[in-house]
């Protein structure tokens, strides 16, 4: 059984305090061509409550513009009576034994799909649990690529979209994913929602790199790239390939006429272990963005599970941006002052970015010191991350933190102490996104 | 007398207060509105993300959304209850209500009603399934004629009790 119903895009909020975020930037053409050229892929549905959240149409419409279709894999009365005593999980409400007894015929090979989607209603600690056992269920079992989301009636197609194409760039593009060297001259360019990276390598090499603020994101892009060539000493027209990520992918990657258009889940996740030299085996990749933050839990450089998003802007990089701004320090500055500061010493009553950074000016004024306020916003940033993000993933090592913010010191450190683990920040790390986008174009030189 | 029923798509007890000649408040017919009513595009289920919103009368934003938009179907049956049968543990090709908060919140709000209300057992055997028909047959004889239309509403006590003759 499968439906199928097309919608416009609408806009993402945030589920915890419904503040919006917009849809990214000339995604509906780029999406159009994904739709008419890349084969289908089959997504399971196991939810629970979506219909009745009145979000389905929005689902669908996700997986439609990402040329997928939603599955809902066939079971009978029995297989839902008895699937509480094999799963070993007891719960009250028959829709989330339904789910389970969906998660075992994906596992039991009755039904074939090429990704799994679950998703509970946000706030159901009952469904949370089903939702957590399920994606490690499926995954361990039969390494399908599975995302889990908690929705709320004002998720809409626009905030599933990028996580929808990640799912199925994963199912689509396993060898291109599977790729560990770069060959030939490639570029990639990462346009986020803060900075505008690119990057040019050669022969598994990085000779150019380019980073300037996103202001408008074409221009940024164009002046990211030219200080990318001009480093590497190399002609536009030389280029053999090259590919975009991030915020303003669509935008750019038509600008440029890339041949490589991806999400920042695939692309970033492929950067991370390539930069860190850890290719082979499982990683987690953490990549606080300028806007969301994304969690992948990798194998062999290809993204089994992942998380993306976070609850507000407190978790983000805008908030340490904020931060430093206050303190008077550059945002270079603030992990090393974190580094000197210890984060107990403050109290933070909020996660929230408003009400996080009043506490921390309330700190200040009350006597604390700039490197206790500086450490505890990066161990606010990792805890919200820790709480809201990595449960929904399974954490294995080695830990490897990318992005812009994986510079800020007190940061890994905070995710250091957070979790007890060693994390990596490889060199480049803030290019993490556009060395993945030059790593995967170059599989395209070929064609 | 409408009668409220649980599980609320239960044909089976659908068909008994039928039978005594009640109508049965199921949710099936709350679910047809929604797919014959035009202007959406989706049969089979037209509910839109303004149903968890109109379920906020029965429950604040922190309760998910699936039980708030469950609470909106709900919301005209538990208005024109009259009497309720409520059945506890019922397997699910008896009749199945997917959400077990909801089920808790409507169980709860059927029994604030003060409403004629008949709670008992799924049964096990037949011979209890006997005795299940004979209690639910006896307590739809026991209520009144389909004549008088009640309307209550005990959770907003400035609601008066409305009593009037239904339209025949």
């Amino acid at each position: 059984m499968s439906t199928e119903n097309p919608k416009g895009i609408g806009q993402s909020s945030c589920a915890g305090c419904g503040m919006e975020k917009e849809a990214e930037p000339g995604f509906q053409q780029a999406l159009k061509k994904i739709t008419t050229t890349e084969n289908l892929v089959r997504i399971a549905q196991l939810s629970c409550g979506a219909e009745y959240s009145g979000i389905q149409k929005e689902i669908d419409s996700a997986v439609k513009q990402v040329n997928a279709v939603m599955v809902y894999p066939e079971v009978d009365t029995a297989d839902i009576e008895a699937i509480e005593e094999e799963f070993g999980l007891k719960v009250a409400s028959p829709d989330l034994k339904l789910i389970m007894a969906r998660a075992k015929s994906i596992v039991t090979g009755k039904t074939q799909v090429d990704a799994v989607f679950v998703a509970t209603c946000f706030r159901c600690a009952e469904a949370a649990l089903v939702r957590s056992e399920i994606r490690r269920y499926i995954h361990e079992k039969t390494g399908i690529p599975v995302i889990s989301y908690s929705f709320t009636e004002r998720t809409t197609a626009g905030t599933l979209l990028t996580r929808m194409e990640a799912l199925t760039t994963t199912a689509r593009r396993k060898s291109l994913l599977a790729r560990e060297k770069q060959s030939g001259l490639t570029a990639g360019i990462d346009s986020g929602s803060t900075t505008t990276k690119a990057i040019i390598m050669k022969d598994d090499k990085i000779i150019g790199k380019g980073w300037v603020p996103t202001i408008k994101v074409l221009e940024s892009a164009e002046e990211a790239y030219a200080n990318a060539l001009k480093e590497a000493g190399v002609k536009r027209e030389e280029i053999q390939a090259l590919g975009t990520t991030g915020y303003g992918r669509f935008l750019i990657g038509e600008h440029f006429k890339a041949d490589l258009v991806q999400e920042e889940i695939t692309v970033n996740s492929k950067g991370a272990v390539y930069l860190a030299g850890k290719q082979k085996g499982t990683a987690t990749v953490l990549d606080i963005g300028g806007m969301d933050n994304k969690a992948i839990s990798v194998l062999d450089g290809i993204p089994g599970m992942f998380t993306m998003g976070g609850i507000c802007a407190g978790a983000s990089g805008r908030f340490l941006e904020m931060t430093a701004k206050r303190l008077g320090v550059g945002i270079t500055e603030l992990g090393a002052l974190a580094l000197k500061g210890k984060a107990a010493n403050v109290k933070m009553n909020s996660y929230c970015i408003v009400f996080g950074i009043q506490s921390l000016v309330n700190s200040l004024a009350a006597g604390s010191t700039p490197e206790d306020v500086a450490a505890a916003a990066c161990h606010s940033v990792a805890e919200q991350l820790f709480e809201q993000q990595l449960q929904e993933i399974d954490v294995k090592e080695p830990v490897i933190m990318v992005g812009g913010t994986a510079l800020i010191e007190g940061l890994p450190k905070a995710v250091e102490e957070l979790l007890k683990v060693k994390v990596i920040v490889p060199d480049n790390a803030q290019y993490i996104g556009a060395v993945g986008a030059a790593l995967l174009a170059s599989g395209f030189i070929s064609k | 007398m409408k009668v409220f029923i649980y599980p609320t798509n239960s044909l089976i007890l659908s068909d008994l207060v039928e039978r005594f000649g009640h109508e049965p408040l199921a949710i099936m017919q709350e679910v047809g509105k929604k797919v014959r009513s035009q202007g959406l595009d989706s049969p089979p289920m037209n509910i839109t993300p303004e149903d968890p919103k109109f379920g906020l009368k029965y429950a604040a934003v922190e309760v998910p959304s699936g039980v708030r938009g469950r609470m909106s179907l709900f919301d005209p049956l538990l208005q024109n209850a009259e009497a309720a049968i409520v059945v506890r543990d019922p397997v699910i090709s008896f009749g199945c209500m997917g959400c077990a908060r909801t089920n808790e919140l409507v169980n709860f709000l059927l029994r604030a009603k003060k409403i004629p209300l008949l709670e008992l057992d799924y049964p096990s055997n037949e011979e209890d399934a006997k005795e299940f028909v004979y209690k639910i047959s006896e307590f739809l004889k026991s209520l009144k004629p389909a004549d008088l239309k009640i309307q209550t509403n005990i959770e907003n006590p400035k609601t008066p009790l409305i009593f009037q003759k239904e339209k025949k």
